[in-house]
């Protein structure tokens, strides 16, 4: 790094340095064409010492300041057992920060898609409590403040500062800049089961099989590269994976689907129909002296699709066409691994950065590579379907904007307690920045989990949002049943609890697809004012209603979660136990517990009749959770549509509204010109916090009364309604005397 | 909300002989059924409470375990049950109750949910039937085959006990043999050793008598090169002007070194000169060739081959590694005994080596020694003859031993797979497996064969461990364990390996059939497990 940050400072006189207008990086030499160049801006912002996002780094969820060690950089790598509380680069890169303070929270957004580094001072930092209480108390105290350098290697200075004030207005801001979150279809919030790599077809039957034998769901099973013919996206192995349709058509019959790998790698190969193609139309990615440029990657030698084009992206998607993409059919999905792009015989194992894209050098595009992959691959899962439904892809590198295009996961980790731990920092980080469908490989890539370490990732991924296992090759098998029945089950519930909450997950998405706010959210976001949440990485909420604090340390016999809000109250969702706000809690655990609350005031639709996958579920009744609050009131939204396509956009959905105030729980529609029809009805109310009443009674929407049964649990002050039995789509009351 | 049928006729058929009605909730297995008594209270078969009737399979759950809904899917933990009439019956969980997915194949569990569920039971349970005579008519040969195993084993066991007290016996006079032979051979090593050290010391006499020769000649001819003035002396400016003689080699070859060289005088005469040449010999170069190095002073370079030139060529035990490749025992032993015959006379021909070219080579062996040589090469060659022939006795003893005492299975069943191979070729290799040996991998379109496991045990579950074998210590994997791979053996007319997989990396799963894992078919219960519903 030393070398090729040289040269950068803005400071140096018209001084000729090594490196200026031509310099080497181990083997490599980049040419620098147009010689030396950075551009650079400070910002100051008093009154801050927190700040947050700039994605993607192992690091905790408040930025450390860098004046002792390297700034945090933004190079899309693909980085081989990568170090954590770091600030190296990783696979994906958004340069977008957050600064908050309790009165403010404020984004700056560098609009810089080359090699980008971020310096972080603070006046604060180092300085013990005491140290500024006591700066307090003397008056002497300077206002705190952050200061922050942005230096990007090529382009312009395009600034876009958010100004909030609140953490949902920056959000919203930054939206209006990126977009939102995609819409992704409901079985992607599903479990995903993945490996490098499924051996072949029996071996996919066999796995499929052992999820039904254990009764574990999952909606998903994903095959890696060795998929392929020789590592020749868009075909199978001809032995392994002979007859891919009649798989695909077995997990159909199981309403299950798959994902496939599609890397932008392209083996350069005279037999290979995709390769011959991109190079006859000039598609490829030219070196400096404009031949083709050539890069070693999973196929041997390889080409490189420049996906910065527009024409290519547009042939790119139509490679997806059923007619096309030989083998698929239309629950078949696609992973864009190795996008940042990964060359392993390149400098830090990725492209050249004199390498041009047209008139554009690598250097200048670099960051935006992996964003351009996923997009005309997202594209073309949605052109396969005439637009109708809507595509799941699957990217390890991204950029401002990733969010619109798919999922992303955070990389090569590896079996280690430590691994699990910054899975939460990492997501939230990203959530923050507009990337809510953020997850860890659960168990650890690299490297054999422990059967405790398993269960707990189990337990920690069933709470975020991409929920996927994964495996290197050289690890033993671990498919959620080789690790004793004890696991098994341990694991089936957590994968079980997923599934009960999949109506939440499902309106949170599309919430954060309305309004760019993060579906797995810190504390802070919620709690701007509480001084307490602002540097908590170790539990977070998922939309305002639940609060997760995951046990991630080995032998763990309790956890502390910090509960917030002055007047809250939350609820242990497997005891119903009430705590109140702005404490810390103590929980013992066992194996078994996955400590998890939710907000009094709110009301979560929950499916507890969990199947197979998540499309079984789809006409199953609903169970609704209304945790009161202090004021005995509570309100929650349910969103349905038909879960995969993009009809929502016709307003072909329900998005109805549950409130409960003055002893009266109500459904109202929320957009009465939508409209969609649902089998689902309401098979039980559970009231927490509630006191017994004498009688309840549901009216629907043609006066009809109804006197429902109840049962009270009167040392919890859980009321249960059983059967109220109306449509969940329609207008009802629901009375308590 | 949706209502359903609280009970279902269920038709049984028993034998086709008669037909009976059975009344019963959905869901519910005939062992069951007395539990549901239409219109009385039911009470949760865990006892925890009890709820009118009509709650049965009302589609919500009041049971906490699940036993109100055995015909919905409201219960998380509840179970289904299928009549599968036709074919086996069992239970599915509650959650594939009117999930789109026929799971019975009666079709009695997809009864709401719009799936266009065909009734498959009959076929199933011809296609079992069939499977199952089949699989019966392979047990019944294959269990022919194995009494014929197991007899041929203890035939052969018998053999082989029999020809071990054979090869014994046949030990014990092989030993005797081998013991008289040494003796002769001893004798006769005695009186060649003498005769041969007789030759040796007369020839380096002769040697000795040849150098003082060639010494006094050569003293003569340098004489002759250093008198310049041919007066009959050297004198010290004579010796001077060879300055390859300056004794401390300081570029300066000074009178006071010369005098010295030459014993403190000033010339010496032919006499005198022999004890001045032994001094100057090493370093003096010859008048006629002063360009060419003497002989004395081989150059650094070739002095090293000519080193190495000796090891190779003249120390026969160099070869002798190669062997011990081969046959590690037998060669040590050849070496301990053969070092004071073959090993003494190299070792001194090599110290002489330069010499030789001088003296010639040595004269051969005179006929009397010779004769002595040849009767006590004789006598070893018999006496390591009769070594190898008890050594391949004792190997044989070793391999019988093993081979009896070997855990064959209960009755020695699987003893014909000793010493056997079988191959299976898939698309990329051809997978080797030697009973009791080796398992081993070759890529198809050539490439080396790497180790998936060495015999390691027996491994099948306590009640069967004939039926899993486990070979371990493979090749190691890069970041990963050795190879291993398990061998799971089933009833076959045939022995064929059927299948080859990596379940895991590095850990290989080979199915193999053979009739010496057959059961015998009257011991194993004939038919279905459950007949309650038929």
């Amino acid at each position: 790094c030393g070398i090729i940050s040289r040269g950068y400072s803005l400071e140096e006189e018209e001084k000729v340095e090594d490196g200026m207008w031509e310099e080497t990086f181990k083997s490599h030499t980049d040419s620098k064409p147009n010689g030396p160049s950075a551009v650079s801006l400070d910002f100051s912002l008093p009154g801050v010492e927190h700040v947050y996002g700039i994605p993607e780094h192992a690091d905790t969820l408040k930025l450390k300041t860098t004046d002792s060690g390297d700034p945090y950089r933004l190079y899309n790598l693909d980085v081989f057992q990568y170090e954590l509380y770091n600030p190296m680069a990783l696979y994906g890169s958004v340069p977008v920060m957050l600064a908050h303070n309790a009165q403010r929270t404020t984004g700056i957004f560098w609009l810089n898609a080359a090699e980008t580094w971020v310096d972080i001072s603070s006046n604060t930092a180092g300085k013990t409590v005491f140290g500024k209480m006591l700066d307090y108390v003397q008056g002497s105290s300077e206002t705190p403040q952050t200061d922050v350098r942005w230096i990007s290697e090529s382009g312009i200075i395009d600034v876009f500062l958010m100004l909030g004030p609140t953490p949902r207005e920056v959000f919203s801001q930054y939206a209006s800049l990126t977009g939102t979150q995609a819409f992704p279809p409901l079985a992607s919030l599903g479990y995903h089961q993945c490996r490098w790599n499924y051996n072949d077809q029996e071996d996919v039957r066999a796995v499929d099989a052992g999820f039904d034998e254990h009764d574990i769901p999952y909606d998903f099973i994903w095959l890696d590269i060795e998929h392929t013919d020789g590592k020749r996206y868009f075909t199978w192995d001809p032995h392994k994976f002979a007859s891919p349709k009649e798989m695909l058509q077995g997990l159909m019959d199981k309403k299950r689907k798959m994902v496939a790998i599609v890397d932008p790698h392209i083996k350069v190969d005279t037999n290979y129909k995709i390769h011959n193609e991109i190079r006859s139309r000039g598609f490829y990615i030219k070196n400096k002296d404009g031949a083709d440029y050539e890069g070693w990657c999973w196929p041997g030698s390889a080409g490189y699709p420049d996906f910065t084009r527009p024409d290519m992206r547009a042939w790119w998607a139509g490679q997806f066409a059923y007619d096309q993409y030989e083998g698929s059919m239309e629950n078949l999905y696609t992973w864009n691994d190795m996008n940042e792009p990964s060359v392993f015989n390149g400098p830090e194992v990725t492209m050249h950065k004199d390498a041009l894209h047209g008139s554009w050098e690598h250097r200048d595009v670099h960051n935006l590579y992996g964003f351009y992959v996923q997009m005309a691959t997202a594209q073309g899962l949605i052109e396969r379907s005439g637009g109708v439904e809507r595509p799941f892809v699957l990217t390890r590198a991204f950029f401002a904007g990733s969010q619109r295009l798919g999922a992303v996961w955070t990389g090569d980790n590896a079996a280690e307690w430590d691994h699990l731990k910054i899975s939460i920092p990492m997501c939230l980080s990203l959530g923050l920045v507009g990337i809510s469908f953020c997850g860890a490989d659960v168990g650890g890539f690299f490297k054999s989990p422990s059967s405790e370490l398993l269960v707990r990732w189990y337990q920690t991924g069933a709470y975020q949002p991409f929920f996927r296992a994964h495996a290197h090759l050289d690890t033993p098998r671990r498919e959620p049943w080789l690790f004793g029945p004890e696991n098994t089950a341990l694991i089936r519930e957590a994968v079980r609890q997923r599934y009960t909450f999949l109506p939440y997950w499902y309106q949170l998405f599309y919430h954060a697809y309305q309004t760019g706010e993060p579906v797995m959210r810190p504390l802070w976001v919620e709690y701007p004012q509480d001084p307490a949440t602002f540097a908590l990485d170790d539990e977070f909420l998922l939309g305002r209603d639940l609060l997760v604090h995951p046990v991630t340390e080995e032998g763990a016999r309790g956890v502390t979660a910090y509960l917030p809000g002055k007047d809250e109250v939350w609820f242990d969702i497997h005891t119903f136990q009430k705590h109140n706000g702005v404490q810390n809690l103590y929980i013992p655990v066992t194996m078994s517990s996955i400590p998890v609350f939710q907000r009094g005031g709110s009301i979560i639709p929950r499916k507890l009749r969990v199947r197979r996958s998540s499309a079984c579920m789809e006409d199953d009744p609903y169970t609704l959770y209304v945790a009161l609050d202090n004021r005995r009131t509570a309100e929650g939204e349910l969103y349905i549509d038909d879960g995969h396509t993009f009809n929502f956009e016709k307003r072909e959905f329900i998005l109805r509204k549950f409130s409960f105030t003055n002893n009266v729980l109500s459904s109202v529609n929320l957009e009465p010109d939508a409209q969609f029809t649902t089998k689902s009805w309401v098979e039980r109310i559970i009231i927490l916090g509630a006191s017994k009443p004498s009688k309840i009674t549901l009216r629907t929407s043609d006066d009809q009364e109804n006197q429902l049964e109840f049962d009270f649990d009167a040392s919890m002050s859980v009321l249960t309604i059983r059967k109220p039995g109306m449509n969940v789509g329609a207008d009802w009351t629901v009375t308590l005397q | 909300m949706i209502m359903f049928g609280h009970f279902v006729l269920l038709l049984a058929l028993f034998g086709g002989a008669m037909t009976v009605e059975v009344l019963r909730p959905r869901g519910v297995p005939l062992s069951k059924r007395q539990f549901y008594e239409e219109n009385k209270p039911f009470t949760c078969l865990d006892g925890t409470r009890t709820i009118p009737f009509d709650r049965i399979n009302d589609d919500y759950c009041d049971c906490p375990d699940g036993s109100d809904e055995p015909g919905t899917a409201a219960c998380p933990n509840g179970n289904f049950h299928c009549t599968n009439a036709g074919f086996r019956p069992g239970f599915i969980p509650s959650s594939r109750v009117n999930d789109g997915i026929c799971d019975c194949c009666d079709t009695t569990d997809e009864y709401n949910s719009g799936a266009d569920c065909q009734n498959t039971c009959r076929e199933l349970g011809r296609k079992e039937k069939e499977e199952l005579q089949k699989i019966a008519e392979i047990a019944k040969e294959g269990f022919m085959l194995k009494k014929q195993l197991i007899q041929e084993a203890k035939q052969g066991l018998e053999e082989k006990k029999s020809k071990l007290g054979d090869v014994q016996n046949s030990k014990k006079d092989l030993e005797a043999n081998v013991e008289a032979l040494r003796t002769v051979k001893e004798t006769a090593e005695k009186p060649e050793k003498e005769a041969k050290e007789r030759h040796l010391k007369a020839w380096e006499e002769q040697k000795a008598a040849i150098r003082m020769e060639k010494d006094k000649a050569r003293t003569a001819e340098v004489f002759l090169e250093l008198d310049d003035d041919s007066d009959g002396f050297v004198s010290v400016a004579e010796l001077q002007s060879h300055p390859e003689l300056d004794p401390d080699s300081d570029g300066s070859f000074t009178e006071a070194e010369a005098q010295g060289l030459l014993g403190g005088v000033d010339q010496v005469d032919t006499v005198a000169f022999e004890t001045v040449w032994n001094n100057i010999k090493e370093k003096y170069v010859s008048e006629s060739n002063a360009d060419v190095p003497p002989p004395g002073e081989t150059p650094q370079e070739e002095t090293q081959d000519t080193t190495s030139d000796n090891d190779s060529e003249n120390y026969p035990d160099e070869d002798i590694p190669e062997e011990e490749d081969n046959d590690d025992e037998e060669d040590d032993e050849d070496d301990d005994m053969d070092d004071g015959d073959y090993k003494a006379p190299p070792t001194m021909r090599t110290d002489e080596k330069k010499d030789e070219d001088d003296e010639g080579p040595m004269p051969p062996y005179d006929q009397e020694t010779q004769a002595l040589i040849d009767a006590a090469q004789k006598a070893r060659d018999e006496f390591n003859e009769a070594e190898k022939s008890l050594r391949e006795v004792e190997d044989q003893i070793r391999n019988l031993e093993k081979e009896i005492s070997f855990d064959f299975g209960p009755s020695s069943e699987f003893a014909y797979l000793y010493s056997q191979c079988y191959e299976l070729t898939t698309s990329e290799y051809v997978y080797r497996l030697c009973p009791f040996n080796k398992v081993s991998q070759k890529p198809k379109f050539g490439g080396s064969e790497t180790s998936l496991g060495m015999w390691g045990k027996w491994a099948g579950p306590e009640d069967n461990i004939y039926s899993v074998m486990k070979y371990e210590h493979g090749t190691g994997c890069w970041q990963g364990p050795n190879r291993s791979t398990t061998v799971k053996l089933t009833c076959g007319k045939e022995t064929i390996v059927t299948s080859t997989s990596e379940p895991s990396r590095c850990e290989y799963l080979m199915e193999f059939t053979s009739p010496a894992i057959c059961q015998d078919p009257s011991s194993i219960d004939s038919g279905h497990p459950d007949h309650e519903e038929l």
